[in-house]
């Protein structure tokens, strides 16, 4: 059989997804990250709250101090209560549907795992997550291996279809493979001093890109993630679909991106010929609200990869709208910042 | 874990006379959101010549500032909400009856026939309802919305109190055996440890108190005290509720949130905050190593002033410790004497041994 040749944002894009981190745990997450990019940044630091924060070049004459915020943490849930059998309670870490639970795996931190069972319900009725259960193969209280407070995440290996990707945690981690790929990309002759932020507790509420975007203090932003798409049968009612290009954010429930971004980033597609389609979305919230509600206000905007099933563990993109994407953000970083008018 | 720091003398904290006769103070209180100065002035009084510093900031928050001895130590930010939740009067309707509303999360079904005290003045008066023998079947299974009920001052009404002034329950406190029984439990059992954390500093560290404003409608006092501090740590001291009651199936309560009697509540999530996990293992350890019961706060909803803490600047590590307390934000609470001593012994203890290495990220 002949060698298949390596693929390296494949390989990237695995380690990042098969790594846990839901928010508040994003410890082994965030030394993936720092492997893979230790050789191409000029100073790394972790902040208070962890969020890792990774600095490429300085301000040359023309330049301007950017933020470009992944968010490296994942939806989750952890245990509230082990009963007398030994089955763990839960609750959500972020936005978890009771719909994708049902029969999951998980992993825990430490490494073990669980199943998801459920009480019997109501033919015909939602199930809610306070009825359902983790099952650790223990067999009371006393040989149960967690306990309350500990943090699992869905646990799926990811999935190379070809032309689409899946995995749990496409959210965010696609979007840290476009950041540090894009990192890559960053040419000495650019005049900007890039902050790249693997922000940590999006999920919980875009906690760590509030204190991130606070200490980096930047003068324009981009937040990286991932959006809804109309695509799917019955689904949506949203412009972006997948392989159509990265998406500009022009809004979404938690922020107006900045006009004047908005049109830097259909600028910069246009001057690359790539596509791009423009997102409107009705719902959500990303960094790009935390970095342009900082100190005194920062222009801001959005880089979206269309995705779906968002929030289950079976998160779909298009290979081709990543690679767009990673062009759409290192061609951004590389020249000279021109915002228009308001 | 650092190893545990010599303190310079033990504490042994006590509910004696005059611990019971500060706290039955601070529990008897008026001290609504946006009008804490009852309580500040307790505090203030308790601590004058503790102190190496103490403010007002803009907003109200009390700041305290007593510094440690020695190099490289942590500046920790000990965070108490002094407010409670209550009523606000809105509209005077003459005959001493007053329209009112609600500030902070108080069940409708709490009220009726509750007596309460008004203004800075304690003017009684009762929240009434139609009496029983005026009622329908139908209008006795329904719950009178804030909206219906009325605070009634008696004759004069107008002379005593008017629109915007707080008001709270009657509630004084007891001590019913191993049981304090109060209104405003939440949060005057955190003001109170924290007046004892200042007034028996260890000094290893700077130790930034704030007592803090508006915790109830939003974590308002807390987001600036802890701008102005700057602080290396946040730690918000509070008192969370207990659900510990049979359930009524028969069936195993998992649903709990705190025991009494199971001793401090250390978080690890709520709906503000998610705790730093090196915090929590420095408070399990503490407990651990000074044989003081502990529990874990059931991870679920709700927020202290460490969702604020947290989120300042550049962000601050942070965690919350909480005394157990059943029937919170009601007329009237309880909690254990035992399990607020214990919340005392423990905060003292870990801030003892506190050092810089806590900081340092294991990865």
């Amino acid at each position: 059989m002949a060698e298949k040749k390596k693929d390296n944002l494949l390989e990237l894009i695995k380690r990042l997804v098969e790594t846990p981190g839901p928010s508040g745990q994003e410890h082994q997450i965030r030394a993936a990250v720092r492997e893979e990019i230790e050789g191409y940044a000029d100073e790394i630091r972790t902040d208070a709250l962890g969020n890792l924060i990774v600095r490429v070049g300085s301000k040359k004459a023309g330049g301007m101090r950017v933020m470009v915020s992944a968010h490296i943490d994942e939806i989750g849930l952890m245990v509230t209560h082990i009963d007398e059998k030994g089955f763990a309670r839960f609750l959500s870490i972020g936005g978890v549907s009771p719909l994708t639970c049902l029969g999951n795996r998980v992993l825990f931190m430490d490494g073990t795992r669980g199943v998801i069972g459920m009480e019997s319900i109501e033919p015909g009725t939602m199930p809610t997550l306070d009825k359902m259960y983790i099952d650790t193969g223990a067999t009371s209280a006393k040989d149960c291996p967690v306990q309350v407070g500990d943090v699992c995440g869905f646990e799926r290996p990811f999935l190379d279809m070809g032309k689409r990707l899946v995995a749990k945690s496409m959210d965010d981690r696609i979007a840290a493979a476009i950041a540090i790929e894009a990192m890559k990309l960053v040419k000495k002759t650019s005049p900007n001093e890039i902050y790249f932020v693997f922000s940590v507790q999006e999920e919980v509420g875009i906690r760590g890109a509030t204190t991130a975007a606070y200490g980096v203090n930047p003068e324009v932003g981009i937040a990286v993630d991932v959006t809804g798409v109309g695509d799917t049968p019955k689904g949506f009612k949203l412009n972006v679909e997948l392989g159509n290009g990265p998406a500009i954010k022009v809004r979404d429930s938690s922020f107006i991106a900045d006009p004047r971004v908005v049109q830097w980033m259909v600028n910069e597609a246009k001057a690359q010929k790539l596509p791009y389609q423009m997102e409107v979305l009705t719902f959500g919230g990303t960094d790009g609200r935390a970095i342009q509600m900082t100190r005194e206000g920062v222009p801001a905007g959005c880089l979206s990869i269309g995705s779906r099933y968002i929030h289950t563990p079976s998160e779909m993109v298009d290979r081709a709208d990543v690679e767009n994407s990673i062009k759409l953000l290192a061609g951004l970083l590389n020249n000279k910042i021109e915002l228009g008018e308001l | 874990m650092a190893k545990k720091m010599e303190a310079p003398k033990m504490f042994k904290p006590k509910m004696g006379k005059k611990e019971l006769e500060l706290l039955g103070k601070l529990t008897n209180a008026l001290a609504v959101s946006g009008d804490e100065q009852e309580i500040r002035q307790i505090v203030m009084d308790e601590l004058e010549g503790f102190a190496d510093e103490m403010r007002v900031d803009h907003l109200g928050n009390v700041l305290v500032t007593k510094l440690g001895k020695g190099k490289k130590r942590l500046r920790v930010m000990v965070a108490a909400h002094m407010d409670e939740v209550g009523f606000m009067l809105i509209k005077d309707e003459g005959k001493g009856i007053f329209e009112f509303r609600t500030v902070g999360g108080i069940d409708p079904r709490q009220l009726v026939g509750k007596q309460v005290i008004v203004g800075r003045d304690h003017v009684p008066g009762i929240i009434g309802a139609k009496a029983i023998h005026l009622t329908t079947p139908q209008e006795r299974k329904q719950v009178l919305p804030v909206t219906q009920l009325r605070i009634d001052l008696g004759p004069g009404g107008s002379t005593k109190a008017k629109p915007g002034d707080r008001a709270t329950f009657a509630t004084e406190l007891q001590v019913l055996g191993p049981t304090l029984c109060a209104k405003a439990l939440d949060n005057r059992l955190g003001v109170y440890n924290l007046i004892q954390l200042v007034k028996n500093a260890p000094e290893n560290i700077d130790l930034l108190a704030a007592f803090t404003v508006q915790e109830e409608v939003g974590l308002r006092g807390a987001k600036v005290a802890a701008f102005s501090f700057n602080p290396d740590i946040g730690i918000a001291i509070d008192s969370t509720p207990a659900f510990d009651l049979p359930d009524y199936h028969g069936e195993e309560n998992t649903q709990y949130r705190t025991h009494l009697d199971g001793g401090p509540a250390i978080y690890v999530m709520d709906g503000a905050t998610i705790a730093d996990r090196r915090l929590v293992d420095w408070l399990v350890d503490t407990a651990k190593a000074e044989n003081i019961p502990w529990q874990f706060r059931q991870p679920a909803p709700g927020g202290t002033d460490a969702g604020a803490i947290h989120r300042v600047r550049e962000g601050v590590p942070s965690v919350s410790v909480s005394v157990p307390g059943r029937y919170a934000h009601s007329a009237a609470g309880m909690a254990r004497i035992d399990d607020e001593l214990n919340t005392l012994k423990l905060l003292h203890a870990a801030l003892a041994r506190l050092d810089e290495k806590i900081l340092l990220r294991q990865e």
